[in-house]
């Protein structure tokens, strides 16, 4: 990857991307279906552009995601 | 699934049985509370523990910090109760509160250890770093940086370069610039977003960037 690519990659936005309000909104819905092998992207492609692209709502995401998983 | 009045969501059994004895008298309540606090306590903990490495948050402080993400998010779980709808299961929807109140918490924790970190320094120097350039390709990457920089003052409102610059050039994360600047998450993403799209246009227009690539 040169670097315009990598340049390109780091200004990159998705139309698609619901923002963090929504996400968080729908993350314990998102994590649900993770965690139960559901195709949460397909039912919330907005969600799942936002979690790839935004750094603090992906991190809750995972967070979430490993204290459903571990039955906590 | 266990069926309430009309109005009320339907609710898996287990989550039913904690909205059942969270809304109980009494002491079916408190063991109810206090079943949900010692959940909530062990995944603080973990929740910490996952982001001990990028925090430095440990030992005593980050025990004291857990208690307190877990205290909070009892709090907002308790106020919010009545607007479960059974959507997730209820453990999920709660511990959804934990892991919030610790990304607020760790994003006020960034200014004790980073004091001096100044918001609207323009360190344009480290932007290749930031963007991936090659350090090899010196006059390539003094126009780019050049351009990027153009576009960020033509191009950007205020608030948007104030932000795109503390997060992409002086690499504030996020959660700490809520904290302190007093926004909410939201809004700043918001605002970074479209000073990213902001900048790519200019450079697209300018021939930096290919338009084919554009809306990727």
């Amino acid at each position: 990857m040169n670097h315009r690519e990598q340049l390109e990659r780091v200004l990159a936005t998705d139309p698609a991307d619901v923002g963090c309000e929504q996400a968080i909104a729908l993350l314990h819905m998102y994590a649900d279906m993770i965690a139960t092998d559901k195709d949460a992207a397909r039912e919330y492609p907005g969600v799942a552009a936002h979690l790839a692209a935004c750094g603090p709502c992906g991190e809750d995401f995972q967070g979430l995601l490993e204290a459903v998983t571990a039955g906590a | 699934m266990i069926p309430h009045d009309d109005d009320a969501p339907v609710l898996d059994p287990a989550s039913a049985e904690w909205i059942s004895a969270l809304t109980a008298a009494g002491r079916d309540r408190e063991a109810g509370l206090a079943r949900l606090h010692g959940l909530l306590i062990r995944v603080a903990v973990h929740e910490l523990r996952r982001r001990e490495a990028s925090s430095a948050v440990t030992g005593a402080e980050l025990d004291d910090m857990a208690h307190q993400c877990a205290a909070d998010a009892m709090l907002a779980i308790l106020d919010k109760l009545d607007t479960f709808r059974g959507e997730s299961r209820f453990t999920t929807w709660a511990y959804k509160f934990v892991v919030l109140e610790v990304s607020s918490k760790l994003g006020r924790h960034y200014w004790r250890r980073h004091p001096t970190t100044l918001l609207d320094a323009e360190d344009w120097e480290r932007l290749p770093d930031r963007f991936g350039v090659d350090p090899g390709e010196h006059a390539e990457r003094a126009d780019l940086v050049k351009a990027v920089q153009r576009a960020v003052e033509e191009t950007l409102t205020d608030h948007q370069r104030r932000l795109f610059t503390a997060i992409v050039v002086n690499q504030v994360p996020l959660d700490a610039l809520v904290s302190q600047l007093g926004l909410n998450r939201n809004a700043v993403y918001k605002a970074v977003f479209d000073a990213r799209r902001k900048i790519r246009l200019f450079l697209i227009a300018n021939g930096y960037l290919d338009e084919r690539r554009q809306g990727r």
